[in-house]
């Protein structure tokens, strides 16, 4: 698809790579987002990568709409689309229990036993699409089509930070405290988002993501290292 | 050297120039809903435009503090107190300890800013000491202040004067709201568009920090109300099923699923933030390019405002004098300008 610039105000602009969620138009989405990024074209205050499309704000003071749009089409023609750079994580979970709540009533749903649900969950492999919402949210495809679920007719009001969500086609970490009509199988002791800590956003539009099981015991273990601010788990650099 | 919240309007916030380049992370800007209000208020006490300030939402509250302070309330017309004393907003006065600062009710907007001399140094959070009410990010807590909080100030290394706008800000024109069509125009029919610039909306009182929820024609999706996530700005106007547009304001969420079929330019989002529960206004359709350029005008009309500001002589006249002034308004009479 060729890219389509789409206004969106004085001080920012879209390129629309797709009108679907694919992991090849995504995968464009975040080379395009990394090009513009080492292009540093002067004006550019704000890149943001979504599902199909890149969102660049400027500062029309620095640099006029129709200029960036000249140079971001000339660089989207010269895109190299690489996934070379993708980081890989293995993200523990504790399936089931109080914030898994949902985890039996999705398994009777498609006839699969509990531990079924959790093998196909933990079997499969995960692509962080973008980040939204809220901060540090990842919306996940690759999940199973057999695990895909509808949203909850009425979103329960409190679902805490690392709780493992299913929404549609889609899988979540959560990284924040809140409301959410998504349903959920488990929870991790990892904090994708912690304002407090060096890093405090885990995860990256393009990351691959997969989920080992653990035991609750191992779950808390490794939450209160979390709590002290630890990062716990490194990424592996994919080739 | 702090300030007291001795009782505290509803939606009382620290505020600053917000977070910036944290979209990608799903972090939203935050800062304040009338952003060149708060920079006066700031330039008012010697702060730089962008340091940490209280924003209110139509009453402000009682502050007292522990050493002097300058401050100054900007946002609108509103009564101001030190003891029994009233003073007007868009100048700096002077806060001794022990005095009582009261700020009542906005007459006609909805967002009003209290900067102090020196700023408010609560801790950031992710660069930042805006609160973000929806993820409990910045300010005290990441919460709404409450009465009783403490709030810490940073060193005042400002000249120690009072100081008054000489002009007016650009943000109080009137007029209708403008626009730029897009991203996702080309989801709605053209009769459709046409309604959105041909009949008037109404400010509903479903309205916050984060978006605006406007009534008026509907504004139904011919290709549907569903779109692939993509990225948000601050006005944005998403419309969801119900048809009902939806601004999308300070503290808006990065991405949505709505088609949004404009964007209010950046120069006239203040100026219907603060706008009434129930004020009717319409929109107009300029081009990206007019937009540019009316924020280019709109940005160096208010540098050149708050270049402009000018010294309060002091001690001269009594407040008694200042109140028998037909003050009508925050609109000076050249003659009156050196007076208080």
């Amino acid at each position: 698809m060729i890219p389509t610039f789409l206004p969106c105000g004085d001080s920012a602009l879209v390129i629309e790579l797709g009108d679907r969620i694919d992991a090849d138009v995504n995968a464009r989405v975040i080379s395009l987002a990394a090009a513009v990024e080492a292009a540093a074209i002067p004006g550019v205050v704000e890149i943001v990568p979504s599902y199909r499309s890149v969102l660049v704000r400027y500062d029309p003071e620095i640099i006029r709409g129709r200029e960036l749009e000249e140079r971001l089409a000339d660089l989207s023609e010269h895109l190299e689309v690489s996934g070379a750079q993708a980081r890989s994580w293995n993200i523990p979970v504790v399936y089931g229990g109080e914030v898994g709540q949902d985890l039996e009533e999705i398994a009777a749903m498609k006839g699969l036993s509990p531990e079924e649900l959790i093998a196909l969950h933990a079997g499969g492999e995960y692509r962080v699409f973008m980040i939204g919402f809220a901060p540090g949210f990842a919306y996940l495809g690759g999940l199973p089509a057999i695990l895909h679920t509808p949203r909850l007719q009425k979103p329960r009001q409190s679902v805490p930070a690392g709780a493992i969500g299913i929404g549609g086609q889609q899988g979540s970490v959560n990284s924040v405290a809140g409301p959410s009509g998504w349903r959920f199988i488990g929870w991790t002791p990892i904090r994708v988002f912690d304002p407090a800590r060096k890093i405090p956003f885990l995860l990256q539009a393009g990351d691959r993501v997969s989920f080992v099981p653990i035991d609750p015991e191992t779950g808390e273990r490794l939450a209160a290292r979390a709590a002290a601010g630890e990062t716990v788990i490194e990424p592996e650099e994919a080739a | 050297m702090s300030i007291e919240v001795l009782a505290a309007g509803p939606m009382l916030t620290i505020q600053d120039g917000g977070r910036k380049g944290l979209r990608c992370f799903g972090v939203s800007n935050a800062g304040p809903m009338d952003g060149p209000a708060m920079s006066l208020a700031n330039a008012l006490c010697g702060n730089s435009p962008e340091a940490a300030a209280l924003e209110f939402a139509s009453t402000g509250g009682h502050f007292s503090t522990t050493r002097p302070v300058r401050f100054a309330v900007t946002g609108g017309d509103c009564d101001i107190h030190i003891a029994d004393r009233r003073v007007l907003p868009g100048e700096s006065h002077r806060l001794n300890p022990g005095e009582t600062l009261k700020i009542g009710a906005m007459r006609d907007t909805v967002w009003g800013y209290i900067a102090f001399s020196g700023g408010i140094s609560v801790p950031p959070a992710l660069g930042s000491r805006a609160t973000h009410l929806r993820s409990g990010l910045g300010g005290l807590e990441g919460r709404a202040l409450r009465t009783g909080d403490i709030l810490p100030l940073d060193e005042d290394e400002a000249a120690d004067r009072c100081l008054r706008t000489a002009s007016h800000l650009p943000a109080n024109v009137g007029g209708p709201i403008r626009i730029v069509l897009g991203p996702q125009d080309n989801y709605f029919a053209p009769e459709t568009i046409a309604s959105l610039t041909e009949t008037e909306f109404t400010v509903t009182p479903q309205r916050d920090r984060m978006a605006m929820v406007l009534g008026g024609a509907e504004l139904p999706a011919a290709r549907g109300h569903d779109i692939v996530s993509d990225a948000t700005v601050p006005g944005s106007i998403q419309v969801p099923g119900s048809c009902q547009p939806i601004v999308l304001m300070a503290e808006s969420q990065t991405t949505g699923g709505y088609p949004k079929i404009a964007t209010v330019i950046s120069a006239d989002l203040p100026r219907l933030a603060q706008m009434p529960i129930g004020r009717r206004f319409r929109f107009a359709v300029v081009s990206r390019d007019e937009g540019e350029t009316i924020w280019l005008a709109h940005t160096r009309a208010l540098r050149a405002a708050l270049a402009d500001l000018q010294v309060k002589p002091e001690g001269l006249l009594t407040s008694e004098y200042l109140l028998s002034c037909n003050l009508i308004g925050g609109i000076f009479a050249p003659e009156e300008r050196g007076a208080e």
